[in-house]
């Protein structure tokens, strides 16, 4: 396939040998589409390490060992309440979108019938359609204003969580329909339940693409900003560890308000936190989607 | 021995019948609340922005103006039931219409390049090469937003205030939608440029999947009738693969159209006029959202907040019919697919 297409086709290649004139312009006509689609590509990739380029040769130098010690002060100073306040939402949210996202995605694989479950799949998709700053709004609504939470860290997790969730119920609905159903009937033949045979059978073998998937979500949420502006607040000082009543300071925030400032140091400190965030989701991309590489081809052999 | 042997597999059998009830109510249980989020969004949202829809009636559709109305003066405006500060209007116009264009423009933008890049990634990027250039292209849909958005203050923004638009103004000025070049670079041009850059990468990684479900012996069949690859490609694969194709742009004009944070720090924050040129600042729903919040909140009678909420609502609508419509096709073409 990729010999054919590289470079015309072999019927092509072996009429060149004898070109005239009009062949070599019959060539040209023939692989200019090839031409022009591998020039997007290239270009494509082209922007792509532009952008890293322009975060990185920014953002590194500014990385100064001071930042993770020292707190933001109005519009200069430090990472370290904004770093710390990524990671305590982060987390948190992938506690909950763990317990929420697997066990919709176990049901969904394994024990939902056929309506329900059609009509939960659509509802994820739809899920994963809502902006991000609607949830945001939403989270508002229901958790800064109703529930009376005000700005905090329970009111960012649970954002995160519904923007983390369609990835991990996807993901782990995938995950074990791709379960080979010979490995299941294993189980069975031996006697085992239903439960039994998806606990310790179907569950450890889809766990990689599970993980992977959990990985890629987490990635979001790292970046993610419009659903926090709404719920989790802003905060120059260290997050407490009151879940409600207590704003928290994020990465992505630094980012876009340091930027419209017209200082250089709140320009070097929003670099900085992009520096920071690009390589955090560059790491975490790149793990997950190798790390499940290996254990699908370690899975493929021990099929095999 | 025997009595211990059989009272162990009797306890090892019920504890299995307690995890299977408990796995079997617990995931459950997960589903509906996952089944519920989107149910409980689109609820609080309709009762929170209710004196909002009251208050702004059709007015919200039909008027450029945003204006929290007089906060010092003394008394309040009752309308539809509900109160609002004096002289209040509270009209979407401005930011339903800078989506769509910003939108559409990114589209017009991303959409061909999009195929482009599908068709090399599926047909020419080389076997050993292939995941590399997918990891890449992934990790360009999952760079943030507001990353792209800094990307847009530090280069695009200056770069179409320095060079595009003096360049545009000079060359082909007698175009009308060119103006008279631009003084910030903030606006719309940045703005569907940047949203084309974001929402491409997840088009192109669809379409590529797409590409792949075509059945490769259907493909070297076109090429044993004479048809060249190119050919085949065009008059052959992409047709048959339209409806899906179509369907990827859809979702990923469904992105566009709720992005906010690269799209806030762009559009030059417009209020109260549409759009003359490419060059003049837009506002879009979801901008406008997060960049009205400070002042909405000083709003004493809050139908700013609630006016906030409805637009949100809005917002929600475009995006669920958007997707809806993305997935009935993509159903469609699914359907046809088995018929076939």
């Amino acid at each position: 396939m990729n010999e054919v297409t590289m470079s015309g086709s072999p019927v092509e290649t072996a009429g060149a040998r004898v070109m005239t004139r009009g062949s070599v312009l019959v060539t040209i006509r023939r692989n200019v589409g090839w031409g022009v689609s591998a020039l997007a590509l290239c270009s494509t990739l082209a922007i792509l390490l532009a952008i890293f380029w322009f975060v990185l040769s920014r953002g590194l130098p500014a990385l100064k060992p001071t930042l993770f010690t020292t707190v933001t002060s109005g519009i200069a100073g430090g990472l370290e309440n904004a770093i710390l306040g990524t990671l305590m939402l982060v987390t948190f949210a992938v506690v909950i979108v763990s317990i929420i996202g697997f066990g919709t995605g176990i049901w969904l694989s394994s024990y939902a019938s056929p309506k329900p479950r059609e009509l939960v799949r659509l509802l994820t998709d739809v899920l994963a359609g809502v902006p991000s700053v609607v949830v945001g709004y939403f989270g508002y609504i229901l958790l800064v204003k109703m529930a009376g939470w005000q700005f905090s860290l329970a009111g960012g997790a649970i954002a995160l969580t519904i923007i983390m969730l369609p990835y991990v119920v996807r993901g782990t609905d995938l995950a074990l329909e791709s379960v080979p159903r010979e490995l299941k009937e294993g189980g069975f033949a031996l006697g085992a339940t239903y439960t039994t045979v998806l606990m310790t059978v179907s569950w450890p073998y889809a766990l990689p693409s599970v993980f992977t998937m959990l990985l890629l979500a987490t990635g979001i949420a790292l970046g993610e900003t419009a659903p926090l502006i709404y719920t989790a607040g802003w905060s120059n000082y260290l997050p407490t560890a009151h879940l409600t009543h207590s704003p928290v300071p994020y990465l992505t925030y630094v980012i876009w308000t340091f930027i419209s400032q017209p200082f250089a140091e709140s320009h070097a400190l929003a670099y900085a936190a992009a520096a920071l965030l690009m390589l955090m989701i560059v790491v975490t991309n790149v793990f997950a989607r190798s790390w499940l590489e290996s254990l699908a081809r370690k899975q493929r052999g021990e099929r095999a | 021995m025997a009595t211990v042997a059989l009272s162990g597999a009797e306890k090892r059998r019920s504890r299995d019948a307690v995890l299977d009830i408990g796995l079997r109510y617990g995931t459950t249980a997960m589903a509906l609340v996952t089944a519920t989020i989107v149910f409980l969004i689109a609820t609080f949202l309709i009762v929170y922005s209710w004196p909002a829809i009251a208050f702004n009636g059709f007015g919200i559709l039909t008027h450029l103006e945003w204006n929290l109305g007089n906060q010092y003066g003394t008394g309040v405006e009752h309308r539809g039931g509900f109160t609002g500060s004096p002289g209040a209007s509270f009209g979407a116009v401005v930011f339903i219409a800078g989506t769509i264009i910003s939108s559409a423009f990114a589209m017009a933008i991303a959409t061909p390049l999009a195929i482009l890049v599908a068709i090399a990634m599926h047909y020419q990027v080389p076997r050993r090469l292939k995941t590399p250039v997918n990891t890449l292209v992934e990790l360009m849909a999952g760079v943030p937003s507001v990353v792209y958005g800094l990307w847009g203050i530090g280069v695009l923004v200056p770069w179409i205030s320095s060079s595009v638009g003096p360049f545009l103004a000079a060359h082909i000025s007698w175009l009308s939608i060119i103006g008279s070049g631009s003084a910030s670079g903030n606006g719309l041009l940045a703005t569907s440029f940047i949203l084309s850059v974001m929402v491409f990468p997840i088009m192109a990684a669809t379409m590529r999947d797409v590409l792949s479900t075509f059945p490769k012996i259907v493909f070297e069949g076109a090429i044993g009738l004479g048809a060249t690859p190119w050919q085949a490609v065009t008059t052959m694969v992409l047709p048959a693969i339209r409806t899906q194709m179509f369907a990827a742009a859809m979702l990923a004009l469904g992105r566009a159209i709720g992005e906010t944070m690269a799209v806030l720090m762009v559009c030059g924050s417009a209020l109260n006029q549409l759009p003359q040129n490419v060059f003049a600042p837009i506002n879009t729903i979801a901008a406008v959202i997060v960049s009205q919040l400070d002042s909405a909140l000083t709003d004493p009678t809050g139908m700013a907040e609630r006016s906030l909420s409805e637009l949100a609502l809005i917002l929600f609508a475009i995006t669920l019919s958007v997707n809806l419509i993305a997935r009935v096709i993509m159903r469609g073409g699914d359907r046809v697919k088995r018929t076939a």
